[in-house]
């Protein structure tokens, strides 16, 4: 029973390991300093990667650019609520903002054309999971985040909150349209 | 310090890293510091560091 | 003064001292019947996350979510890990109890610390879930119950510490500590720094809600909330891994494959396990790729090697022990023949396997900088870690209740037959339930989240049809999971409020006796690896790791795959 007692020799640091134990913690080392590695290899390689690019803000500042864009480049409505649907040009400075219970507004991208979106929230956390493309980052008040994003694919994406941000959580989504290019 | 005698009383050198691992208060001090530095304090420097925006 | 306080159980040899074994009892105690309400908000949760049921409105689940994760995950947890921490220094080190006064103080601020919590909780003014990320405010007294529980929490820390030095002092024992003790103290030294910072962050948090202080910046509070919420995890681990070590020495009498390979594995967490709670920022703004990288990766996967080697080594352990007794056929008679309808074991095996299996690789490949951004926050999330902390250590601290009903509450386990059934039943149910979690959530389903129809979205989105079948049969099993832990609660209740004495005596009033160091090795004719095979002293365990590796690496290299399908962005 000696894993519940102590060793059996006084000074065990200078033991023998068993070929097995040796041989084992060689692979695993291996393969951690594998992944480990695969991460940096990816920022150099890799076409995704999440920027580290982020402002500090206030709900009132990034409102009000948020609105400018809205008044600049809307080209239609949508829903009950005439939720504006903005087509940015492709490039530019994209804001996006979370709030109870709501992504605004909605955005309308080129597919192929790179976009630099702006995402922030205005009240409490929420989260940002981009579906069925499958992209989930986690917005907060207070911080603007920047990320430099290329849609490679056309249709429809829904934003869904992934964050609970209270009562009205499950009902917090937004649109993401991705048009064809050369239209 | 590195002479134990056991209960028996026979002395024996243990070796330094057996008595790091049998000193309970160097482990703590290493597992209260190593993740408040590298994880909390260097986490807290990088949001403390994030520019105002434009 | 404390003398002639202890007894001797006769069939473990175990030596209890009156006063250790009355505040492990109680905490115990507290701690199944917090599972219990844990247990009751699992079933009315999954209920609700199973689309065809779909039982509570909105504002009661995120209520019961909430009661769930902090009681699972908090109180249950940390509840039953005091008792281990005081099992393994009051008792493997056959020492008095240190303080125990003091312990006691400790033991009522975590039970009035439960209390107050799930009072706020019930009242339905806290449904903020357990990670109450600020602004969203909670009632005060949800902060003020966490603050409560973790400072007596803290205190059993401490006597532990305390008892350990008192053994050193009254050498109790002679040359190092148990390797089960050792991995009690790296579960003691986490948990130090794992409820420091939440005091760190809760302490303001509720002067916050109170009106005292305006503002808190939610980046720095996700960054310390998590030093708490991602770190109590890692208590969870090093105490489930010393419970493997326990349980393989009480059912198998195996010994350590070396002390000095555990050992460093163990030091290997104290020193590198906390940086993980970096798992829940990496898509965080701000955070730098170093930071995160490095963090992550518990600088550079130390941790995880030092997983992956108790992963081998507390089977390997249990191999060398069953080849000693003459089971030394092919690869593997040792594992078919062992006491598969012994709970102690069997529980203690599933959860090495479903940990290991499910919830470790889930887990590293998640916790990728850049994986990460395609499984943040969907229900993947609470599938990685039902495989951690539910098989893994929850799973893991049934066994250990079996082997403490005779002997430390020297009662006869009730019910036998259903005992033996019951890891198989909780722990299927657990591994199927987290990987159906798994598959959704690759699919985007979200995590926290009431509705996955949105029906009442004023803009609408339809997840596959696949993805509906997949929640459905994540509620199957986890309503079959749900029966595995009622019958582990019928089972103790039974067993300890109403059930049988043992029939052997063991009573109060003999003085401590001194613990013996273990046998020496008897290296068998012809070197270590005789018994074995290939010079491997545990060649069946060899191929499982083998096995274990090559399913890592085949899920790894496929989520990179995936996530580079993701459209590019920088
Ligand atoms: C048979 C047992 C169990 C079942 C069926 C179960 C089921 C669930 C379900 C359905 C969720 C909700 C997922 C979501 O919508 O986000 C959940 C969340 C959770 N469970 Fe369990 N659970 C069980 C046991 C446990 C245990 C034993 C623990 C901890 C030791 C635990 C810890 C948690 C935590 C921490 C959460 C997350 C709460 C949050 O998001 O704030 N569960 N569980
Ligand atoms: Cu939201
Ligand atoms: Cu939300």
């Amino acid at each position: 029973m000696s894993a519940i007692q102590p060793p059996a020799e006084l000074v065990w640091w200078k033991q023998p390991l068993d070929k097995v134990e040796g041989t084992w913690i060689g692979i695993a080392l291996v393969w951690s300093l594998f992944m480990f590695f695969m991460m940096p290899f990816w920022h150099i390689y890799g076409k995704q990667n999440l920027s580290s690019e982020a402002y500090k803000t206030t709900p009132q500042a990034y409102m009000a650019k948020t609105q400018a864009m809205v008044d600049q480049y809307t080209v239609r409505t949508e829903t009950a609520a005439q939720l504006p649907v903005v087509r940015p040009p492709p490039g530019s400075d994209v804001y996006l903002l979370g709030r109870l219970w709501q992504w605004y507004p909605l955005l309308e991208f080129e597919k192929g054309q790179t976009y630099r979106l702006h995402i922030s929230s205005m009240d409490w956390q929420h989260g940002f999971s981009l579906q069925p493309v499958n992209i989930n980052t986690q917005i907060l008040p207070g911080y603007e985040m920047v990320m430099t994003i290329t849609p490679d694919t056309s249709g429809e994406q829904t934003i869904i909150c992934n964050e609970f941000c209270g009562i009205g959580h499950h009902t917090m989504l937004g649109k993401i349209y991705v048009t064809e290019g050369g239209q | 310090m590195s002479e134990e005698t056991t209960n028996s009383g026979e002395p024996v050198r243990v070796p330094f890293m057996q008595r790091v691992l049998d000193n309970p208060f160097i482990l703590l001090f290493i597992g209260i510091v190593f993740p408040t530095l590298f994880y909390i304090i260097w986490g807290i420097m990088e949001i403390v560091n994030i520019p105002i925006a434009p | 003064m404390s003398d002639n306080q202890f007894r001797i159980c006769p069939e473990s040899g175990l030596q209890f001292h009156k006063p250790a074994e009355m505040l492990m009892r109680a905490h115990a105690v507290v701690a199944v019947v917090i599972l219990l309400i844990g247990g009751i908000a699992a079933l009315l949760v999954t209920l609700t996350r199973w689309p065809a049921i779909h039982l509570l409105p909105a504002d009661r689940f995120y209520q019961l979510l909430t009661m769930h994760g902090t009681n699972m995950l908090i109180f249950w947890m940390i509840s039953f890990e005091i008792a281990v921490l005081y099992f393994c220094s009051s008792t493997l080190l056959r020492c008095r109890l240190a303080t125990p006064r003091i312990a006691w103080l400790g033991f009522a601020l975590m039970l009035i610390g439960i209390i107050v919590n799930n009072a706020a909780v019930a009242s339905g003014t806290a449904s903020v879930m357990m990670t109450s990320y600020v602004p969203m405010p909670a009632n005060p007294n949800f902060y003020l119950g966490l603050i409560l529980f973790a400072v007596g929490a803290l205190i059993g820390c401490f006597v532990f510490l305390a008892t350990l030095v008192v053994a050193k002092d009254e050498k109790t024992y002679e040359g190092s500590i148990p390797l089960v003790t050792f991995g009690a103290l790296t579960a003691c030294i986490i948990a130090v720094f794992t409820i420091a910072s939440g005091a760190i962050v809760l302490i303001p948090t509720w002067l916050w809600s109170l009106g005292y202080i305006n503002h808190i910046d939610a980046a720095m509070y996700r960054i310390v909330w998590w030093a708490l919420g991602h770190s109590s995890q890692q208590i969870n681990v090093a105490a489930h891994v010393a419970v493997w070590y326990a349980i393989a020495a009480i059912v198998f009498g195996a010994r350590p494959l070396s002390e000095k390979v555990s050992r460093v594995a163990f030091f290997l967490y104290i020193a590198f396990l906390q940086l993980a709670s970096a798992h829940h920022l990496l898509v965080d703004p701000g955070l730098s790729a170093e930071w995160k990288i490095f963090n992550t990766s518990y600088a550079m996967y130390l941790a995880v090697l030092a997983s992956m080697v108790h992963g081998l080594t507390v089977p390997g352990s249990i191999e060398v022990a069953q080849r000693a007794k003459g089971l030394t056929n092919g690869l593997f008679e040792w594992l078919r023949k062992a006491p598969w309808g012994n709970p102690i074991f069997s529980g203690m095996f599933i959860s090495l396997i479903g940990f290991g299996f499910i919830g470790g690789i889930s887990g590293v490949v998640m916790g990728t900088e850049q994986i990460n951004i395609i499984i943040h926050n969907t229900i993947y999330v609470p599938g990685h870690f039902h495989a951690t902390v539910v098989i893994g250590s929850t799973l893991a601290f049934m066994s250990l209740t079996y082997f403490l009903i005779p002997t430390l509450f020297r009662k006869q386990v009730a019910f036998p037959g259903l005992a033996k059934w019951q890891p198989y039943l909780f722990g299927i149910g657990m591994s199927s339930f987290t990987l159906a979690m798994m598959g959704a959530g690759t699919l985007g389903v979200e995590r926290r989240h009431w509705d996955m129809a949105f029906t009442n979205s004023a803009l609408g989105f339809e997840y596959p049809a696949s993805a509906f079948t997949l929640m459905g049969i994540m509620g199957i099993s986890g309503v079959v999971a749900i029966l595995g832990g009622a019958i582990f609660i019928l089972v103790t209740v039974v067993s300890v409020f109403f059930g049988k004495s043992v029939e052997s005596e063991s009573s109060y009033g003999i003085s401590a006796t001194r613990l013996m160091r273990a046998d020496p090795v008897v290296v068998p004719e012809g070197g270590h690896g005789a018994a074995g095979k290939w010079g491997f002293a545990a060649p069946g365990t060899f191929v499982l790791a083998l096995f274990f590796l090559a399913i890592f690496v085949l899920y790894y290299a496929v989520n990179w795959k995936y996530l580079a399908s993701v459209w590019p962005m920088s």
